[in-house]
């Protein structure tokens, strides 16, 4: 594995105490922020203003099916290593209104919704998940068509995002070569420092946006063992990681096993319910949803998150392509780590584990990638 | 992307939204035979340049039901009007077959990679098709017949269920009678005066007058047909990178950027629905990819 450095260059130092600063110049710059807070016993990304929402000393442990927080003495913000949800619902919400048409004689009319020009700044992505923004990215914005709804709402977005210090139970990001430091796509990267008695965060800014912030910021120039401290926590937490699936072979060798008997094998304890799509951040899959009032007289289409995992999703008049949920379930994971490679140029899967944390059955796709691929 | 509306602001600035639809106005509904029924439609301002691809389809949506993929089915040279013959197999189809002239339906498109008419040309062209997949077919077979001189023979096999459920009988009717055409048609069942053929299209691909070594396929109808069909023109020596099928998935956005219609690492919408069967005969008979 290869050594993980901090850049030498434009670093600061931002104690724990000025935290509160950063979210103030951000909200000041127009910036709704979003970060992580508790709730209903988890940490969830949500709208916050201050840094007595954030979980403060919160550490979460995840296994396959099993998710708990528990309190830490350490009183870490980031503490905990992900969010139960990704950060998706903000940029490709759960349901969007995609536009609304009344009737005009025997016609009707289409009126396009105005255009979402909040500015966000969410706090505290994941390297994993800054790979799940870019693939979205790419998904939604660099292919023949344009998704303008999520266009609008990505082109505001202001990305702090925090390095790994911990892995997470279920995490494989290191892997996937997507973590545990960020590499690019954010506007600022912090990595959270509690030893002995300092708290404290490096800062390095990845744009022109956060470097313009730092300015606003009462930050010092690092000292060397500071710098050299933080690289060996983000070293720890990239060789602590337990899970790993073979980023660079899997497609290939999962592509010939379309017809192997080890997927009934996970068909008999998947429940089909989705979850894994529900917290994965790169799924995109939706349904669209055509209503009308009750006069009539206004209609409108709404886009949803949809599941490969439902009979629904691939139903063409006469019934359904994917029936048997070994079928379903073989979409899912083929789709992540074999097609997303062809249809993108990317896996599909970025290591954050969350599909393994928050299967009630506890169906591990390392661990099945592993079973499908194993050569004796 | 003739069919496409200019939005009145658009949130990139970049490119109009492909999400909205256009209303468009029945001009004219023809009932081709007792479920099936074809829209002849033009905007309501009579300013029209559909131009599209044979093969290609448009996303149909009837006011606050739904919306569905439908191909296009009328003459690509005729770009005024825009025609698509649709079968009443769910929700929204039977709400549109109860649509009326003067009514409007909302249409996005049109999307999709259509027939090869770019690999026809000095070849013989053989058309397999069996029911309402003579729609699809349609716009192609006018293109050639446009184009007449630049092709080999033209070969359409056809095959409906009953005499009654022929589609398009008047232009069938009319291809029969020219001598640049040999339409074969079948009936899996056959009713009344019929004296043509009895049974499956497929069968027909073995008597019929094509050079398979300089030909081009296009099959179109349900999978279990395109499978034989495939078959058939193997054993008459057809090349797999002669044979093009036209495949169905569920489609919510025509676009790419819902994932219903993926098909191994395709989506239909674009990658499709006309495929050169060389391209997935590997994944077009896995069951349940």
């Amino acid at each position: 594995m290869t050594e993980i450095t901090l850049p030498d260059k434009h670093v600061v130092v931002l104690e724990r105490k000025n935290f509160q600063s950063l979210l103030d110049a951000l909200s000041e710059s127009g910036y709704e922020l979003l970060g992580p807070t508790v709730r209903d016993s988890a940490i969830v990304y949500e709208r916050i203003h201050a840094v007595d929402e954030f979980p403060v000393g919160w550490v979460d442990e995840c296994e396959p099916g099993k998710y708990r927080l528990v309190k830490d003495k350490k009183k870490t913000l980031f503490g905990y290593t992900i969010g139960s949800q990704s950060w998706r619902r903000f940029l490709h919400p759960p349901t969007n209104k995609l536009w609304e048409a009344t009737r005009d004689g025997n016609g009707f009319k289409v009126i396009q919704p105005e255009p979402d020009q909040i500015k966000r700044a969410l706090i505290g992505v994941r390297s994993c998940e800054l790979a799940a923004l870019a693939i979205h990215d790419k998904v939604f914005s660099q292919g023949q068509y344009i998704d303008n709804s999520y266009q609008e709402r990505r082109r505001n977005v202001f990305v702090v995002a925090v390095n790994c210090v911990r892995p997470g139970g279920t995490c494989f990001c290191a892997s996937m070569k997507t973590g545990p430091k960020a590499t690019s796509g954010f506007d600022l990267a912090l990595t959270e420092m509690c030893v002995s008695n300092r708290h404290y965060f490096i800062v390095e800014p990845g744009s022109k946006a956060g470097k313009k912030l730092v300015d606003k910021l009462p930050v010092k120039q690092p000292k060397e063992s500071e710098i050299k401290a933080a690289q060996k926590e983000l070293n720890r937490a990239a060789a602590g990681m337990t899970r790993t699936i073979d980023s660079e072979h899997i497609g290939k060798l999962l592509n010939e096993k379309f017809d192997d008997p080890h997927w009934e094998a996970i068909a008999e304890r998947c429940l089909a319910c989705g979850n894994c799509t529900m917290v994965c951040p790169t799924c995109f899959c939706t349904n669209m949803q055509d209503s009308t009032d009750l006069t009539g007289q206004h209609a409108q289409r709404q886009r949803r998150w949809d599941s490969c995992f439902t009979v629904d999703y691939s139903y063409i008049y006469g019934g359904s392509i994917r029936n048997s949920v070994t079928s379903r379930y073989r979409q899912w994971m083929m789709h992540k780590l074999v097609h997303w490679q062809e249809q993108f140029g990317m896996s599909g899967c970025v290591g954050c584990g969350r599909c393994i944390t928050w299967c009630p059955v506890g169906i591990d796709i390392t661990e099945e990638a592993r079973q499908l691929t194993v050569t004796e | 992307m003739a069919t496409q509306q200019t939005s009145k602001h658009s949130g990139t600035g970049t490119q109009p939204d492909p999400m909205l639809v256009r209303p468009l106005q029945i001009q004219r509904i023809i009932r081709d035979l007792g479920d099936t029924f074809s829209l002849i439609l033009q905007p309501p301002d009579g300013e029209a340049d559909f131009s599209f691809q044979p093969g290609q389809f448009n996303m149909l949506y009837v006011y606050g039901v739904g919306e569905v993929p439908i191909s296009i089915s009328g003459d690509p040279a005729r770009r005024e009007i825009l025609v698509h013959t649709t079968r009443e197999v769910g929700t929204v189809t039977r709400a549109m077959r109860k649509l009326k002239v003067g009514d409007s339906l909302g249409v996005r498109g049109p999307y999709g990679k259509g027939w090869p008419v770019d690999k026809v040309e000095n070849q013989d062209v053989v058309l397999l098709t069996g029911g309402i997949g003579l729609a699809p077919l349609r716009p192609m077979i006018h293109y050639l017949l446009t184009r007449r001189e630049k092709y080999g023979r033209i070969v359409l096999l056809y095959g409906a269920r009953t005499p009654e459920d022929i589609l398009y009988r008047k232009d069938l009717e009319k291809w029969r009678s020219r001598f640049d055409l040999e339409a074969h048609l079948t009936v899996d069942h056959a009713t009344g005066a019929w004296r043509g053929n009895v049974g499956v299209v497929t069968s027909l691909v073995r008597r019929s007058p094509f050079d398979p070594q300089n030909c081009i396929a296009m099959v179109c109808g349900p999978e279990i047909m395109m499978r034989f069909a495939v078959m058939e023109l193997q054993k008459r020596g057809v090349a797999d990178d002669r044979i093009y099928i036209s495949m169905e998935r569920n489609m919510k956005c025509g676009i790419g950027l819902c994932g219903h219609c993926q098909l191994g690492p395709t989506f239909v919408c674009k990658d499709g629905p006309v495929y050169c069967y060389a391209d997935i005969k590997d994944i077009f008979t896995k069951r349940e990819m």
